[in-house]
């Protein structure tokens, strides 16, 4: 039984590493420019297929592929900003959240046109290696796969949690998201430090794509849609806006999830992690970590 | 602007009330099938030889002198468009009869259209048994979950190498198939004296399932039945292996295509096994004639997707044949006395419920991911 709660467990921090990474991608973004980037999910989904065809066309490594896939985000993040919603940053914010929206129909569709819905099957790059030791002292099992898709994304957080508060770059992203007129009143180049933000937002969407094309092998143009959907709940029951917030809620979604699918029962899955959820948002109506007094009415 | 107006509405009544005209020298029939989405290959296989089948009939002239035109349309797997596309078929394209489509939900959406217009409907492969209780125009080309979940049942009580005392059920919430095949057989599970352990569900979509494996893993069942379509079932393999699952996993025919081996991984198909309605390898001379054409045809084997919807136009042919007129209701009559039908996937003879009766095979897989031949069950006695 102890052991069964282990694996559940480590299967729930696996799953939920996955949702920090997308979801430090929305937290970054509405930190900013107080905008939901609906085409979030999407861009995570081009990472997937970016690392798909570096792999399969150009038969690169699996950490080549990675940073093509990342790169590759990192353009598309910031020429949606560039063209999508920079026109409407002085619109009203449900125009530029439409127009999220709408973005995220595009990416999507054009997958399915591109690279048909058809799901594929992620080349093999990292084989499966089980660790039979600590299958044998504990009864859990835990795979090489696990623990790359764990190093990996805290890794990735934990270089995002220094750039945005060690680096030059990092501290004009704070500012701007403290105050943005302020901000470009001291001098700060606006338009740069949010290209930036939306670059390294996809970049960790991207890494969480690649991820989860080796950790289950299967990918498709709407692969996005679900994780998506999960990843924004997870920034919002962390504190919308707050990067630890976004990691921690990723966590206790993902666990959340495996819990109760392995204790209560699997047919309620989705509906018991979020009525959690939702109890956890009336208690703290600003999320775990989120401060309402930054807010500006 | 006013003329214009005019001008399209009188276009448009010229070719609504001109076309059923010209239309009535060929056969319409109208084959709904998901060419795109999750379950591409399947409707992609059945498009394939419903092609080859009309193809070959027409070739031989016809039926009753007419040629028979096959009108595709794609529904990407999903019961709204379905519904849409038998719409279209009935209104505008005034189709004959329906074949298609081909998983129980989308047929599901589409049955009470066709039954209300009075037009037949032949699905090739929808499996549930809900399917043909919605009324007397709907007809099937493959036998029923109820069947299916049987047999896999009898199979892992007497046809596995060591004989299962307890199974668990790993099934889709959001799949009439999925329920269907699970409920038929815990049933004869049980019946036969074994014990169900556990019962897992997931949605539609999911892609992990560590957290349903590995609570059955605790309760340690001698075999795991997994009644879902290649694309969840692929990566159910894969994740029970890794979780260290390995006794047997048993499917329905949703298994069967060539993608299973790529997405679940080959050698994770070990002690898989599947029942399903034809195997291409099989000496019958039907099935010899059609694997022959299909190879030189397409190039690739059929598989028994594309084998029920090949089955399925023969079927319609033999009823337009039998009926002598070119009229719905003689057709539906005709192809509700369907009896001793010799087609590749069996003989046909349908029950009072419009199901056919005929037998069914075990698959398993060799160590390419190939599948390989079991066993052939036969239909239960009544």
């Amino acid at each position: 039984m102890i052991s069964e709660i282990l694996q559940q467990l480590i299967n729930g921090i696996a799953l939920g590493s996955i949702y920090a990474l997308i979801a430090l991608g929305y937290t970054m973004v509405y930190g900013i420019l107080k905008l939901i980037n609906f085409a979030h999910g999407d861009v995570y989904m081009v990472g997937a297929f970016a690392g798909y065809f570096a792999v399969t066309s150009f038969h690169w490594g699996i950490m080549p592929a990675f940073l093509f896939a990342m790169v590759v985000c990192a353009i598309l993040g910031v020429s949606i900003e560039r063209f999508a919603y920079r026109p409407l940053r002085m619109a009203p914010r449900i125009a530029a959240l439409t127009t999220a929206i709408g973005v995220s129909f595009l990416l999507e569709n054009l997958g399915v046109i591109i690279w048909s819905p058809t799901p594929r099957a992620f080349p093999q790059v990292l084989p499966l290696k089980i660790y039979e030791g600590i299958y044998q002292r504990f009864g859990v099992i835990v795979n090489n796969r696990q623990l790359v898709i764990l190093s990996v994304s805290i890794g990735l957080m934990i270089l995002l949690q220094f750039i945005v508060n060690r680096t030059k770059i990092g501290m004009a992203m704070r500012a701007v998201s403290f105050d943005r007129e302020t901000a470009w009143m001291m001098g700060v180049n606006i338009d740069y430090v949010i290209s930036f933000t939306f670059a390294i937002g996809s970049m960790l969407a991207a890494a969480g794509g690649v991820l989860v094309g080796i950790y289950f092998n299967r990918i498709d143009p709407l692969m996005g849609v679900m994780p998506g959907v999960k990843a924004f709940v997870a920034a919002v029951l962390g504190g919308i806006g707050s990067i630890p917030g976004a990691m921690a809620g990723g966590f206790i979604l993902g666990i959340a999830e495996i819990l109760v699918s392995a204790f209560i029962a699997s047919t309620y899955r989705d509906a018991i992690a979020f009525a959690i959820l939702i109890i956890i948002l009336l208690v703290k109506p600003s999320g775990i970590f989120g401060t309402l007094t930054r807010e500006k009415v | 602007m006013k003329r214009f107006v005019s001008l399209i509405v009188v276009v448009g009544l010229l070719l609504t009330g001109v076309l059923p005209v010209y239309g009535a020298e060929t056969i319409k029939v109208g084959l709904i099938a998901p060419l795109t989405g999750n379950i591409a290959t399947f409707g992609q296989s059945v498009d394939k030889a419903a092609r080859m089948a009309v193809d070959e009939i027409n070739e031989k002239g016809g039926v009753l002198g007419a040629k028979i035109e096959l009108i595709v349309e794609d529904n990407q797997g999903k019961p709204d468009e379905s519904a849409n596309i038998a719409r279209k078929f009935i209104e505008q394209n005034k189709v004959l009869a329906i074949i298609g489509p081909v998983i129980s939900s989308n047929v599901l959406a589409v049955a009470p259209i066709a039954q209300q217009s009075k037009v037949p409907l032949i699905t090739p492969t929808g499996t549930n048994p809900r399917i043909t209780q919605v009324g007397n125009y709907i007809f099937r080309a493959c036998f029923i979950d109820d069947f299916q979940g049987t047999v896999m049942a009898r199979f892992a009580r007497s046809g596995l190498p060591k004989r299962a005392n307890t199974a668990a059920i790993l099934y889709e919430k959001t799949s009439d198939y999925s329920i269907g095949l699970a409920k038929y057989f815990k049933e004869s599970f049980q019946s036969l004296g074994g014990k169900i352990v556990a019962e897992e569900s997931f949605s539609s979509g999911d892609q992990d399932f560590s957290a349903q494996l590995t609570k059955i893993k605790g309760k340690n069942p001698d075999v795991l039945y997994v009644p879902s379509y290649y694309d969840t079932a692929g990566l159910i393999i894969k994740q029970a292996r890794e979780l260290g699952i390995m006794i047997p996993i048993l499917g329905g025919d949703g298994f069967d295509s060539p993608q299973l081996a790529e997405l679940a991984g080959k050698e994770n198909l070990k002690d898989c096994y599947f029942s399903g309605h034809f195997f291409s390898g099989s000496s019958a001379p039907e099935v010899k004639r059609f694997v022959a054409n299909y190879k030189k045809r397409y190039n690739a084997v059929p598989d028994m997707l594309g084998a029920l919807g090949y089955d399925a136009v023969y079927m319609l042919a033999d009823a337009i044949k039998r009926a002598g007129k070119i009229d719905r209701d003689a057709i539906r009559d005709a192809l509700a006395a369907t009896k001793g039908l010799k087609l590749v996937t069996g003989t046909i003879t349908l029950d009072e419920n419009r199901n056919p009766i005929k037998s069914a095979v075990i698959v398993g897989f060799d160590s390419n991911g190939n599948q390989v031949y079991k066993t052939t069950v036969s239909p239960p006695k009544k």
